[in-house]
């Protein structure tokens, strides 16, 4: 179909009597459903589904994919989300029948390679953070940092101290963290930055005390900076009696490299979907697995996979100071055994490498496109860095704008707006998998469109030229919510 | 050693080096501590090639029973379901599954209206208004609606049945420790369902939601209209979680007046995978729409007045309002819910009610033909594909001998509870033929006489 066009929703291509799919004949004596079912639970009108040929099927997904940008088809800089490659063989691996045609509830020694491999990725995924345990069972990022801040808070009740319920969190942080302190019953203390785009010692000293239960950090922080001062921030908030709390969104910068661990961090979680290259499939499914320290371990939901002396691989569900289960089942096993085929694949070495490349490219584009675009901390970054728009808000282009443009060169635009605390932000995160060459061509469009803020700044406004649609009108939709295809009335 | 994942080159890294004024990229990390620098190599194994990475994991994989090998009436939760082709083929285009969430509509309208699309068919099967694009599992989604429902109603006693999956339960008192709200368990009855008058009389003015399976953990059909009846006479919400191809054949939970509908799209096209991921789903009325967790979708225009689709009711969500957010949620289970979209796109209308009927069908034989063996049924209630049967022995002795004969046999209710030590949840869905019920039937007569 011609781009220009309405794509047809599935319901809108439907009509009675086609069918998508091939069950076998009933080969049990049919019973009437009336003596099986109360008459008032025997559904009255069906679901109101598509009928379509599997052809149809097909073309129609086609077509949708065709109207989707992901990582397969183009440079995603998309700060914090580490939109790396998402290695073919992952996807074969984690459809092996004996992944993914396994059931949760059988028998341990059904299931030994599928425990043997969940054992294995715990005690790597602690080695590479420097913790001690780790649970498999959150589901995503924001999961996991719930998860922690419930070990957290059940580790200060069981030492009589229920009463530290503030989490302190720098106002670079990911909104999930203070959304995941709520969620977990804490407190959100905010702290501001220095100019140097640090967290200010000064004012988390000031914030720490008796009722102290978590700094919650991102290390390197949302500015892609590291946190020099974090040996002395550990020993303020441990002296205080606080935790710490690692939100590992950026982990890909620290592989080999530095480890929360050795920072001084109790709690950790990591985003297989980022740094270990679980698919990001439009949204999730994501994992995010927590690692703590000794002292924590009590706490971790139940249960963990465990090594007996004879060597066979076991779920240990006795952990009486569990907080409990964070989801049901084994976690998101599927994406835990595409992360742990691509430790297998990169090794120490090359997991090493992958951080120092990651680094390096984000560096070398911040060099290059802060001669087009104000550059808020100038300094080394690690796997990303902020610029600001605010040269071209002054010839009334704004970063919006700017990342609207991108999207008629085949880019996806970097975050935008994030973190808060710089104006017309835009977060670049290159990951390591791209080439020089495709930094270089995106670092031209970025200077393209510097120079048409200038010259035609209209082309920028009134950008994408090229979608499939224009910019929408996301005001309408919030006001007057469409969530749901209704047929057309008469 | 070369790592196909990684193109920088020498003679790039040299460049981008010479760019940066630097010589060496060790240079980049000077602002890391050096007392808390890693020193040495991570204590993980080497790298393995491409055909030696393939050997280990099937080694890992071949070591697994799974239902290549074993028959399964093995369920509580989840099952083995028909998945047509098309659904790995279409999931596996990379433009779905390597992009991320739809923050730039104009280059996502194919995900957003595929998304569109799967909140519509939520709300088909549920019968319920509106929909959101998905939660993590089953379990999760329930533990939302009942912090939703206690933040809507501000009340904080949420009643739960006991028949309601034990792992979602667990999910759900983590999440109420976390939110303070104060969980009362309502058990069952002898019939296998919620004991309508235990409800009746743990209910009061200050419960802000009533929970219940449907069909619930025993398979067994919960009386919804009565438990509506009960949960809305005492202005508390009504909260079902259903397993969503048995509402291919039971009357709609939104229909007989549940207020929020969550459960796991997971018999749609998605495989077991030990546990996950599956696809949460969550449904409610137009009312609770500006309550609901997780992203949603909407029908919009764009500049031009063509139709698209955007991420909307963002003003709920913890990228806004941090610690005001209605939930945590960031990533969800889009892939998922595009999994459950096709399957249900390719059943359409009519194969939904044919898989449904199929289950109910072939799990109704199971019962009479397990009966005919000598082997008696614990509950009488209605039942939709799951049904608790009582053994002479302990589940667990029970499934080893079934192995033995190529069987994965069914989850041993004794371990969630201590009163239905030795009965056994036998799920069967259209995936078992007349022949394997029949040998399992006999498998169990064989083993109870043994």
């Amino acid at each position: 179909m011609h781009r220009d066009q309405e794509k047809a929703l599935i319901f809108e291509m439907s009509k009675p009597g086609r069918v998508g799919y091939n069950l076998p004949a009933l080969d049990v004596p049919e019973v009437e459903v009336a003596s099986l079912l109360p008459k008032h639970l025997i559904r009255e009108t069906p679901a109101e589904l598509p009928e379509v040929s599997e052809l149809q099927l097909v073309r129609h997904y086609t077509e949708l994919s065709r109207r989707n940008h992901g990582v397969d088809n183009g440079f995603y800089p998309l700060g914090s989300c580490t939109m790396k490659y998402n290695p073919k063989i992952n996807e074969d691996i984690a459809r092996y029948p004996g992944f993914a045609q396994t059931h949760p509830y059988q028998p341990e020694e059904t299931v030994q390679g599928a425990l043997e491999l969940l054992y294995n990725l715990q005690a790597e995924l602690a080695e590479i953070t420097g913790m001690d345990q780790v649970t498999l069972q959150p589901a995503a990022g924001a999961a996991g940092e719930w998860t922690g801040l419930m070990m957290i808070r059940a580790y200060h009740e069981s030492r009589g101290e229920g009463q530290r319920t503030k989490v302190i969190v720098p106002n670079s942080a990911h909104g999930t963290n203070p959304a995941s302190a709520a969620v977990a019953g804490l407190e959100t203390i905010t702290i501001p930055s220095n100019e140097r785009g640090l967290v200010d010692i000064q004012a988390l000293r000031e914030a720490v005390g008796a009722n102290t239960a978590a700094l919650m950090l991102t290390n390197p922080n949302t500015l892609g900076l590291f946190e020099e001062d974090i040996v002395e921030m550990a020993r303020i908030v441990h002296e205080a009696g606080g935790l710490l709390y690692y939100d590992g969104a950026n982990a890909n910068a620290i592989l080999g490299i530095a480890r929360p661990g050795d920072m001084g961090f109790d709690v950790v979680h990591l985003n297989l979907h980022k740094t270990f290259t679980g698919p990001h499939g439009g949204g999730g499914p994501g994992a995010g697995p927590v690692g703590v320290k000794k002292g924590l371990e009590p706490f971790l939901p139940a249960p963990i996979v465990a090594k007996k002396e004879d060597g066979t691989f076991c779920w240990d569900s006795n952990r009486p100071q569990s907080i409990g289960r964070v989801k049901g089942f084994n976690g998101n096993f599927g994406i835990l055994v595409r992360a742990y085929s691509y430790i297998r694949t990169m090794g120490p070495e090359g997991l090493l490498q992958v951080s120092q490349n990651a680094v390096l490219n984000a560096n070398y584009m911040m060099r290059r496109l802060a001669t087009a675009y104000q550059l808020p901390y100038d300094r080394a970054c690690k796997h990303e860095f902020v610029l600001s728009g605010v040269r071209q808000k002054k010839l009334g282009v704004r970063t919006l704008d700017i990342a609207k443009r991108l999207l008629d060169f085949g880019y996806h635009p970097p975050t935008i707006y994030f973190p808060l605390i710089v104006d017309e932000c835009l977060m670049i995160e290159p990951t390591e998998t791209e080439t020089k060459e495709t930094l270089d061509e995106f670092i031209d469009a970025m200077l393209q469109i510097a120079r048409e803020c200038e010259e035609s700044p209209e082309i920028v406004q009134e950008a994408p030229h090229t979608t499939v649609v224009k910019r929408l009108d996301e005001a309408t939709a919030a006001r007057k919510p469409i969530l749901r295809y209704q047929p057309a009335q008469g | 050693m070369k790592y196909r994942y990684l193109p920088q080159t020498d003679q790039d890294k040299r460049e981008m080096l010479a760019t940066l004024g630097i010589s060496r990229v060790e240079e980049l990390f000077a602002d890391i501590p050096e007392e808390v620098r890693f020193k040495g190599a991570l204590q993980i194994p080497e790298a393995l090639s491409e055909p030696e990475l393939v050997k280990y994991f099937t080694g890992l994989s071949n070591k697994n029973v799974n239902f290549s090998t074993h028959v399964s009436f093995l369920g509580a939760g989840v099952y083995q379901h028909y998945t047509p082709s098309t659904v790995s083929h279409m999931l596996l285009r990379g433009e779905f599954f390597t992009a991320y969430t739809p923050y730039q509509p104009e280059i996502s309208q194919g995900e957003l209206q595929a998304i569109f699309e799967f909140q519509t068919m939520v709300c088909e099967l549920t019968g319920m208004e509106v929909a959101n694009s998905s939660m993590y599992d089953g379990a999760t989604s329930l533990a939302e609606a009942a912090v939703m429902a206690a933040g809507h109603t501000g009340k904080k006693r949420v009643i739960v049945s006991r028949a309601v999956h034990p792992e979602a339960r667990g999910v759900l008192k983590t999440y109420a420790y976390g939110q303070s709200v104060e969980l009362v368990e309502v058990g069952v009855n002898s019939e296998g369902v919620t004991d309508a008058q235990a409800l009746q009389s743990v209910i009061n003015d200050n419960t802000a939601a009533v929970i219940v399976q449907y069909p619930n953990f025993f398979g067994s059909v919960e009386d919804l209209a009565q438990i509506e009846s009960i949960a809305h006479g005492s202005g508390a919400l009504l909260i079902t979680s259903s397993n969503p191809l048995a509402l291919g054949i039971l009357e709609a939970p939104g229909k007989l007046g549940a207020d929020i509908v969550v459960g796991d799209m997971q018999p749609f096209g998605i495989p077991a995978s030990f546990g996950g991921p599956h696809c949460g789903y969550f449904a409610t009325t137009t009312k609770l729409m500006r309550k609901m967790p997780g992203r949603i979708v909407g029908q919009t225009k764009d500049e031009n007045g063509k139709r698209g689709f955007v991420l909307t009711l963002q003003a709920r969500e913890q990228h806004i309002r941090r610690e005001k957010a209605t939930s945590n949620i960031c990533s969800n289970q889009a892939l998922l819910a595009l999994a459950a979209a096709i399957a249900l796109t390719a059943l359409g209308t009519q194969g939904v009610q044919e898989m449904a009927m199929m289950n109910l069908q072939k799990a109704h034989y199971a019962k009479h033909a397990l009966e005919a063996q000598g082997l008696a049924v614990e509950f009488a209630s209605p039942f939709f594909n799951e049904f608790a049967v009582k053994l002479s022995q302990p589940v667990a002795e029970v499934n080893k001998q079934l192995l033995g004969a190529g069987i994965i046999g069914g989850y041993d209710l004794g371990l969630d509870y201590p009163e239905l030590a030795g009965r056994m949840l036998v799920a069967v869905t259209e995936l078992r033929t007349k022949e394997e019920i029949d040998q399992l039937a006999q498998e169990l007569e064989a083993i109870a006489r043994a």
